[in-house]
């Protein structure tokens, strides 16, 4: 049990855990927080499981764990790590189950006023053109060489095949495809759970949202990512589906043999690692890239689904119905990136559990109308409430691995908020708030109701006032689809 | 049902009881059918058997619930009888278990995965208790 006297205040959004804390840790632990949201976090095994994380082979500098930390399992959600290449592990727990999670967002010139008539519609054509919901299956079915063709390239295979143009890859995370993917090295079981999911949208906290550009704080941030206030914008929430689920599945079972291999003592053994210059770690680093290149090709697909739905609804009755790609970035992922830390410039893996990737300005990668203005991160809230358009800082290049937040962050579980919401009565206070609902299940989305989770506001408030991200602009919901 | 909810913030945490080690792992699995809310269609039952083998029982407890997980979203198949034999063996542990089940005419809930979190099988009054999490 951890108890506030056992942090160190570093400033009203900062904490943290000293490596004394505990004889196993390797590096401390840094919170961001404020009091509040630390001491709500001290309801569950978050910090517990952040003082695991540092106990990994190989790490560098600090474990960090973002404002909407919660609970997980291995790692906390909210956290990051970085190890050094090659010795250092990679841990399949640190990255998670649905690897690449992550948002995309596409910006329209559609105004609110003129769309407002037909939202309804666009709603229900998103919701059929977007597949969602436990089991569903995508809108393209492959064979199995074809997806390993798509294992290899990520979006680009997306974009060959006819869904997008080069600007989306551009302004995706990597370009849509992360260099080393070997489908070589997953399972044919992940494979044939893949074949049939491409173009999904998936059940839980994954959705497709529309919403409306509500405030700018940034007008030159914002017109570099095409962002209008009072106009129509959408946002992909999803991830690598059954394929990326039975990576890591398989990975983790594998690896707890690896960590006796290679003497490596863990308090978790959901955080089971090897060295990435191992067998076994490079296996892992290279199906764990392969699932990655689904999750960009997947939200690639979804967005195109999303074009259709908007020509569908809007062509011929607004100018400028056209959806363009604001960015697609990644929040459960581990990545080999170049950082400075205390001084020296080190290649690391960095673990990103729930925590999104912030890379300031000038930082590598980035395209051209980006390079001043650094990264734009993508912040959802929780279904109708708020979410946010931020940009990385050199403040988070230099203190967090260039990371931040990458959501709201549960406060309730699911069973309570089953028992305290009903789906029904949500939906219709959410209609009642102009937000169009179509979600397959009343007890999936009584599961995400917004009481649920912390307040986004005080959780992008907090990371902004740590210095790690700006504020760009604020979205508010019109329509959501959910399965 | 002999399984009991715990709090968990995000994902699912249940406490299982069993009088021994194979029918830890059958509740273990009705419990997990129970939670996502399975049910079975009317259609042709099917009987499948899955056989492996592990360095622990945990191990073993964990890969048998995958596998339901993955015959519920690949094969829309859940299993709801079961005989199970778990064993010890030099060098490791194996599990035995003969199926019976059909194709799902429902499914309330998708289980992403089950996890190795604070995963351990124990000795209660009751025989043997496990605590699971399940991302979902």
């Amino acid at each position: 049990m951890i108890r506030i006297q056992d942090l160190t205040h570093i400033s009203d959004t900062e904490w943290e855990i000293p490596q004394s804390f505990r004889p196993d840790m390797r590096v401390p632990v840094r919170i961001f927080a404020t009091r509040e949201l630390l001491e709500q976090v001290m309801q569950d095994k978050s910090l517990e499981q952040a003082v695991n994380s540092a106990t990994l082979p190989g790490l560098v500098g600090r474990a960090l764990v973002m404002p909407d930390m919660h609970q997980g399992y291995g790692f906390p959600i909210g956290g990051v790590a970085a190890t050094v290449f090659p010795q250092g592990v990679v841990s399949p727990g640190g990255i998670g189950y649905d690897i690449n999670c992550g948002v995309r967002l596409l910006a329209s010139g559609v105004e609110l006023d003129a769309a407002r008539p037909h939202l309804d519609e666009l709603a229900t054509r998103l919701d059929q053109a977007c597949p969602s919901g436990v089991g569903t299956e995508g809108v393209v079915r492959l064979t199995v060489p074809e997806l390993e063709r798509l294992l290899r390239e990520g979006s680009r295979w997306a974009l060959r095949n006819g869904y997008g143009a080069e600007r989306d890859l551009l302004r995706t995370e990597e370009g849509g495809c992360l260099e080393g993917a070997d489908p070589g090295k997953v399972s044919e079981r992940a494979k044939g759970r893949g074949c049939q999911q491409i173009g999904s949208v998936g059940a839980g906290n994954h959705f497709v949202e529309v919403d409306v550009v509500e405030t700018i704080f940034d007008p030159g941030a914002a017109r570099a990512m095409d962002l209008r206030e009072g106009c129509l914008a959408l946002q992909i929430h999803c991830g690598s589906r059954g394929l990326g689920h039975q990576v890591c599945t398989d990975y983790v079972q594998s690896f707890q043999a690896a960590v006796q291999r290679y003497g490596i003592q863990l308090p978790d053994r959901e955080l089971v690692c090897a060295p990435m210059d191992s067998p076994e770690g490079a296996a892992y680093l290279g199906a764990m890239r392969a699932a990655a290149n689904f999750a960009f090709a997947n939200r690639q697909v979804l967005a195109h689904s999303a074009r259709g739905a908007f020509e569908q609804t809007f062509a011929g009755i607004v100018k400028d119905w056209r959806l363009t790609q604001v960015y697609d970035i990644a929040h459960n992922m581990g990545k080999l990136e170049t950082h400075t830390i205390d001084g020296e410039r080190l290649k690391v893996c960095v673990h990103r559990k729930g925590a999104t990737r912030a890379f300031g300005p000038g930082a590598p990668g980035l395209p051209p109308e980006y390079e001043a203005i650094g990264q734009p991160v993508l912040v959802p809230g929780s279904m109708g409430t708020a979410s946010w358009v931020l940009v990385g800082t050199e403040e988070s290049m230099a203190r967090t691995f260039g990371s931040t937040c990458h959501g709201a962050g549960r406060t309730m579980s699911r069973a309570r908020a089953k028992h305290e919401v009903r789906g029904d009565a949500l939906r219709q206070e959410l209609e009642g708030r102009g937000i169009r609902v179509r979600a397959g299940s009343m007890a999936g989305l009584a599961e995400e109701a917004p009481q649920a989770y912390k307040d986004v506001d005080r959780v992008v408030e907090t990371v902004c006032r740590a210095g790690i991200v700006g504020k760009v602009a604020r979205l508010r919901p019109v329509a959501v689809v959910k399965g | 049902m002999p399984y009991e909810e715990l709090p968990h913030t995000a994902d699912w945490s249940i406490r299982v009881e069993a009088r021994d080690l194979a029918g830890l792992f059958v509740e273990a699995a009705l419990a997990m059918n129970d939670l996502a809310g399975a049910q079975l269609g009317s259609a042709q039952r099917r009987e499948t058997v899955f056989e492996t083998a592990a360095q622990d029982a945990e191990s073993l407890l964990v890969a048998f619930l995958s596998e339901l997980v993955y015959y519920a979203e690949n094969e829309r198949t859940a299993f709801d009888r079961f005989q199970a034999r778990v064993d010890r063996q030099q060098g490791g542990w194996t599990l035995s278990a003969r199926m019976s089940g059909a194709p799902l005419a429902s499914l309330g809930k998708a289980i992403k995965a089950v996890t190795f979190h604070d995963l351990k099988i124990r000795p209660s009054p009751q025989g043997y208790s496990v605590v699971i999490v399940f991302d979902v």
